[in-house]
């Protein structure tokens, strides 16, 4: 059946990664470091530039069909901005597209952004093993969804 | 003058030929002798030794590493070509200005702060704006919610630069503000300030970074496209020359570009080359090159290899002065000599054991003081996870006390000249900084270099090669890839609180229904003929704009309307 044929299709389609700076950040030395990681370790990167806005990043996740929107912030604005971009995903009631963030994050801020469903929360210095091992077990639990709902 | 075409490549050809070490028997004796058979009795492993600007590091030094004119490279600490130093006592007759950078949350906040440092004896102000700041949008702009007041104080009209400098005599004081894309209206809003004082320009003084090509490059903190942004810059230039001769309008930066990624070779080749582009504006705007050079100072990155962050500081007085003089015409000291401010590198701390980061930042500082630096920042050690805590920060502050009270490295000028490893070290480095200019050269200048994605795609190649090296354990950071501990304990960090945004807002409002709506119109209408305008001025445009209340978000929307936006080229 059709859905058969997408199955495996997809299946075989690399961990597909949006990377954003969903905020007013010009940090952009870790998330370019990740974008060659990620490739390197065999996924499908794109990039969101710089100065997005929650609204286009979404927009491009969407448009682009990824399993994961990876984020970054380093001015210390994420327990907002990272907010907004999980409330817009809940708003629209898209849940196949997993949320994974990175920064300045300081522990204490973790459990909360945990619990809007952003994962990871990896601050400098954590080695890109442990990143692209992170990023590829949530784009394998968004990929299911996607899957499931197909 | 500034076609001297190939002038970087002939200097890259004397380096290399000078720099091309000659042959030494008694070290190749040494070697075969002495060395080789310690190294097998020892069972010795060869193993890689290279800095970050990738340049090999040998097992020994000798005098036949460096040129036969080497002292005429060096000269005397105060004199050409300043490599020993730009002043002849250095820290014998005035330590470096210890110069902590700070700011945070409402004007009222950094008010508060400005006056208790100034109670304290500093004069130095020295501050930081919020990210909706750095890129001109008002603290209303939906862009900038979550924001106010986190990476450092808001300003988003003349008003709240009246309550930061709120009883703070602007004669008795000197303000650096760390802001770029914007730094014309902010530095029209001190002048609206300074006249609100009954104090004339010229009793003025500060600083601006306004260093609109490292954005470009590294920080990427931009409005408008490079030309621009470039245009604003000559007229402030030429303005301040002019008429505030106290200000310096660009600190021309290699922080950002260092913070980003960059080798150290990068920083350095970078940075000059955005300085060489200055220099080339304001004699192209008719200045005198000997009156406004004086007044481009820079900041420099210090890291965590120690020889060869010294090496560069050293080269870098080397090159500047010999680039002013030869190839720009200055003919005073002042305008030949490359004064400095320095930060200890951030990147290079670790949020894991945080304390370690003290011992870093230590060398780090020290680096800079061997290097010759005029000013200092050394960073505190929660600085990977957050704005630093007063602790952390008095920790800092008391680090650099201790190398210029306690080491004596103080005691004497230069203390590393004619170590055979340092000098050879600063050759080595220079010439690879010609082998850049050179590339730039042939590519028709900085300009062209970044706006192709070049320099930023150089950094960032450098960057992810460090990491995989990081990654490998070929680079150590302690306590992040060696000598882990399985248990983190927390600390405990500053925290920004959520109402600094809440009580601009209620500013912002209070401003736009009180001022003359009519008189905003109008000045915002004159600066926009005066933008379109290339053969005008657009400083005395700022200035009406930013005293009849016009907010930064709408003076911007001018320029925005006027120049369009900037989207930088695919680096990646």
């Amino acid at each position: 059946m059709a859905a058969g044929k997408n199955q495996s299709s997809s299946k075989q389609r690399p961990p597909k990664i949006l990377l954003a700076k969903p905020g007013i950040d010009g940090h952009d030395r870790g998330v370019l470091v990740l974008a060659r990681a990620f490739r390197d370790a065999g996924m499908e990167v794109l990039y969101a530039g710089l100065l997005p806005t929650p609204e286009e990043v979404i927009d491009t996740a969407v448009n682009e069909d990824v399993d994961v929107i990876a984020m970054s912030l380093l001015n210390g604005a994420h327990l907002t901005v990272f907010k907004r971009v999980a409330d817009l995903m809940k708003e629209r009631g898209i849940d196949d597209i997993a949320l994974v963030g990175g920064g300045t994050i300081p522990e204490e801020d973790k459990p909360a952004l945990e619990a809007l469903g952003i994962t990871g929360n990896y601050g400098p210095g954590t080695p890109l093993s442990t990143i692209i091992e992170h990023v590829r077990k949530r784009a394998a639990e968004a990929r299911e969804k996607k899957m499931g709902q197909d | 003058m500034e076609d001297h075409k190939g002038f970087w490549h002939s200097k890259l050809r004397e380096a290399s030929e000078r720099n091309s070490s000659s042959k030494d028997e008694s070290l190749e004796k040494w070697r075969k002798n002495t060395l080789e058979p310690w190294e097998e009795k020892t069972g010795y492993k060869p193993r890689e030794f290279i800095n970050s600007s990738g340049i090999e590091i040998k097992d020994v030094y000798t005098k036949s590493d460096l040129p036969e004119d080497q002292e005429k490279f060096l000269g005397l600490p105060g004199e050409y070509p300043f490599t020993r130093g730009v002043y002849p006592n250095m820290y014998r007759g005035k330590e470096w200005t210890m110069r902590m950078f700070s700011g945070f949350g409402t004007p009222e906040d950094t008010n508060a702060r400005l006056k208790y440092l100034i109670s304290h004896g500093e004069t130095g102000l020295s501050i930081a704006f919020d990210m909706p700041t750095l890129y001109a949008y008002d603290c209303d702009n939906k862009r900038a919610d979550g924001e106010i007041g986190k990476c450092g104080v808001n300003v988003s009209s003349l008003k709240d630069m009246e309550v930061i400098f709120d009883g703070i005599d602007l004669s008795k004081v000197t303000t650096s503000m760390t802001i770029n894309a914007p730094a014309a209206v902010l530095t029209a809003m001190y002048f609206s300030i300074a006249r609100k004082q009954g104090l004339s320009l010229d009793k003025i003084g500060g600083t601006v970074q306004a260093d609109i090509l490292k954005e470009y490059i590294a920080q990427k903190e931009w409005i408008y496209p490079p030309e621009a942004h470039i245009r604003i810059i000559r007229d402030m230039m030429i303005y301040c020359t002019e008429n505030v001769p106290r200000w310096n309008y660009i600190s021309i930066s290699g922080y950002h570009i260092r913070e980003a990624g960059s080798s150290a070779v990068q920083e350095l080749a970078f940075t000059l080359a955005d300085g060489f582009y200055y220099v080339e504006m304001g004699k192209k705007a008719g200045l005198d090159v000997d009156q406004f050079a004086p007044r481009l100072s820079f900041f420099f990155n210090s890291s965590i290899n120690f020889f060869e962050e010294i090496a560069k500081m050293r080269a870098a007085r080397r090159i500047w002065a010999t680039a002013l003089k030869e190839k720009y015409g200055a003919k005073s000291k002042r305008a030949m000599m490359l004064r400095f401010h320095t930060q200890t590198s951030g990147y290079t701390l670790t949020w894991q054991q945080p304390h370690i980061n003290i011992v870093r930042t230590a060398f780090e500082g020290l680096a800079a003081v061997l290097g010759g630096t005029q000013s200092l920042h050394t960073n505190s050690y929660d600085e990977a996870m957050a704005l630093p805590s007063e602790e952390a920060v008095k920790v800092a502050l008391r680090t650099q006390q201790i190398i210029a009270e306690e080491t004596g490295v103080t005691d004497t000028v230069d203390p590393l000249a004619g170590s055979y490893y340092v000098e050879w070290l600063t050759n080595r480095i220079e010439e690879e900084a010609y082998r850049y200019f050179d590339k730039i050269e042939s590519m028709g200048g900085i300009l062209e270099a970044v706006k192709s994605g070049y320099i930023q795609r150089e950094i960032a190649t450098t960057s992810y090669r460090r990491q995989k090296r990081i990654e490998e354990g070929k680079e150590v950071m302690v306590g992040a890839n060696k000598y882990v501990e399985s248990e983190e304990k927390p600390i405990n960090i500053l925290r920004i609180p959520g109402e600094a945004q809440e009580r601009q807002i209620k500013r912002l409002n209070e401003v736009k229904a009180t001022r003359d709506g009519k008189r905003v119109a109008e000045t915002l209408e004159r600066l926009r003929k005066a933008m379109e305008d290339p053969d005008k001025n657009i400083m005395p445009f700022l200035i009406d704009a930013v005293e009849s209340y016009a907010t930064l978000e709408e003076i911007s929307n001018v320029g925005r309307e006027v120049y369009g936006g900037w989207k930088e080229p695919i680096i990646i």
